[in-house]
């Protein structure tokens, strides 16, 4: 079970919240002239990283909102909650 | 390799059990190799097994970085079917099942397959048109599956709670589904494939690929460099951390998968029930313990872990579908990474580095297919070609739009 800090609400029960996957994964601009090889790789293919992953997260039995979490998926240590918008600092595994 | 048998049994114990021959070697790896399989669970065993006694291919190692079958091979609730819903599947599924009913003689091993029949249940409108649906196509593609009345189910499992908070409206039932022994398997193969002359060479773990001009030529690791012509990647959990070495991703995220096991009792669930709906199924191992298995975390992770939520979750549901085992202690909880892919179907496949493999993507059901999935895989690297068997489940199809999709099927199902 994690304890996860809202940007908003504070830290909460990770029973309130709903993971949504990788973070940053624009819908392309040029939908119409995309080849299936792009389709696939946007839809489907993940980095699913082991180690640092920046997420997002909804806060669905709280305040409702959408923010990005920073999570080593090794540890499952949380290094920081972002709210959309925000500044993100790069992150670094140490020793890696 | 000596054989088992009663022979052996009672010439073993007249000196005490104290000259057992080793089950495999332990050797050091060769400078190469025809072919290298990363990851040493069922699946990766089962392959050189295949690949050495069907292929004639037996300059094979089996490169693992921890000990054998110690991934999710070793951690799951060894349920064994294959009413599965689409063609594809059926295929793949029922040859692992036809394999099965052969396998303890063919490995010389008792990996203690038991046909004790599998019951899905069906709790809800929905549940009942799901299993109809899946049970009349299982039916056409030939695999054995029949619909059970409530008062069937009844018959069969006694102290089932038949309208408590999830009614159970009907099931289905696979008489040939059941059981294995998980490590069994592993330990079979292993010593099968050893005795056909494959290298198994456990605390090893692959670092890295020496590929060329778009072709695979060699595994770095922890003991070295090790050459090889041929590569299969057979990495479960970790397959797309072992992509990224190799310089592409996969269609795959991982997700901490549990089980739990209570004290051992007498004999009181002689088959496996299964439910959907309500995230449990359980079966009882042959010491006695309550075998039951949760569903998976909701996030990716790698920690092998999993939330207590989880087991919360899935022990409401057991202690209110039976009530006979509210007052049961549960003895030990783990976790196994499971990668799961997005139509819950596993990927078998060429890859973009040439002479380079994978067969992952078994998410939370691989092991009913180990003997399947090992057979046709070995083929496949063998001729270079995908077996037919094989040749739907290619990664090609998460750009093709050819999913074989078992979400609906098996959404939470082993
Ligand atoms: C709790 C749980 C319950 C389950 N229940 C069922 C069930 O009832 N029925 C069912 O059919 N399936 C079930 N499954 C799924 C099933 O366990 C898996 O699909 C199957 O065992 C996968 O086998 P495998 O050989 O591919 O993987 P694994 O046994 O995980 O083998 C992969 C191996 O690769 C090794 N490896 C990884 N990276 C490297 C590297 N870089 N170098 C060297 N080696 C590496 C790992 O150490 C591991 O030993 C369950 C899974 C879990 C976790
Ligand atoms: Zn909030």
């Amino acid at each position: 079970m994690l304890l996860i800090t809202c940007p908003w609400c504070g830290e909460r029960d990770q029973t309130e919240f709903h993971c949504h996957g990788e973070a940053f994964i624009a819908r392309p601009a040029n939908a119409l002239d995309m080849t299936d090889e792009e389709w696939g790789d946007y839809v489907f293919f993940r980095k699913n990283v082991k180690g640092i992953h920046y997420e997002r997260w909804s806060h669905d039995h709280g305040c409702g909102r959408w923010f990005i979490a920073v999570r080593n998926t090794a540890t499952d240590e949380f290094l920081g909650f972002y709210k959309p918008g925000e500044e993100i600092p790069a992150f670094e595994l140490e020793g890696a | 390799m000596s054989r088992y048998s009663v022979f052996s049994l009672v010439r073993n114990a007249l000196s005490y059990h104290q000259n057992w021959q080793r089950a495999w070697r332990s050797p050091d790896p060769k400078r190469e190799y025809d072919i290298v399989i990363v990851g040493g669970g069922g699946h990766g065993l089962a392959t050189a097994y295949y690949l050495a006694t069907e292929c004639g291919i037996t300059n094979v190692a089996v490169v693992e970085k921890g000990w054998l079958g110690g991934g999710n091979t070793g951690r799951n609730t060894t349920i064994v079917r294959s009413n599965y819903l689409w063609d594809e599947s059926a295929a793949i599924y029922d040859h692992a099942m036809t394999l099965w009913q052969g396998l303890s003689r063919e490995l010389n091993y008792n990996v203690m397959y038991s046909p004790r029949g599998l019951l899905h249940l069906a709790h809800s409108v929905h549940d009942m048109q799901e299993i109809q649906r899946r049970g009349n196509a299982i039916y056409l593609n030939g695999i054995d599956s029949e619909f059970l009345s409530p008062e069937q189910v009844k018959a069969m499992v006694p102290y089932m709670q038949m309208d408590g908070r999830y009614p159970v409206l009907g099931a289905l039932l696979q008489r040939r589904g059941g059981t294995a022994r998980h490590d069994a398997v592993a330990w079979g193969y292993a010593r099968g494939a050893d005795a056909a002359g494959v290298d198994i060479i456990q605390n090893c773990e692959v670092t890295g690929f020496d590929i060329q001009d778009g072709a695979v030529v060699g595994v770095e690791t922890t003991r070295g460099r090790i050459g090889a012509k041929k590569v299969g990647v057979v990495a479960a959990g970790h397959s797309s951390v072992v992509a990224e070495m190799a310089g592409f991703r996969m269609p795959l995220e991982s997700f901490p998968l549990q089980a739990l096991v209570s004290e051992p009792v007498k004999p009181a669930v002689d088959c496996v029930i299964m439910s959907n709906g309500v995230h449990a199924y359980i079966s009882q191992s042959d010491k006695g313990e309550l075998v039951i298995g949760a569903s998976s975390d909701a996030y990716n992770s790698y920690t092998q872990r999993g939330s207590f939520d989880v087991i919360e979750d899935t022990l409401q549901a057991i202690c209110e579908l039976y009530p006979l085992f509210t007052r049961m202690r549960m003895l030990r909880q783990w976790g196994g990474i499971v990668d799961v892919t997005v139509d819950r179907s596993p990927i078998l496949t060429k890859t973009p580095v040439r002479n380079m493999y994978f067969n992952c993507g078994w998410g939370t059901g691989g092991f009913k297919c180990t003997p399947g999935s090992g057979h046709v895989f070995a083929h496949s690297l063998a001729n270079g070609e995908m077996h037919p068997i094989a040749a739907p489940f290619s990664m090609d199809r998460f750009h093709s739009g050819a999913l074989i999709d078992e979400g609906a099927a098996a959404a939470v199902a082993h």
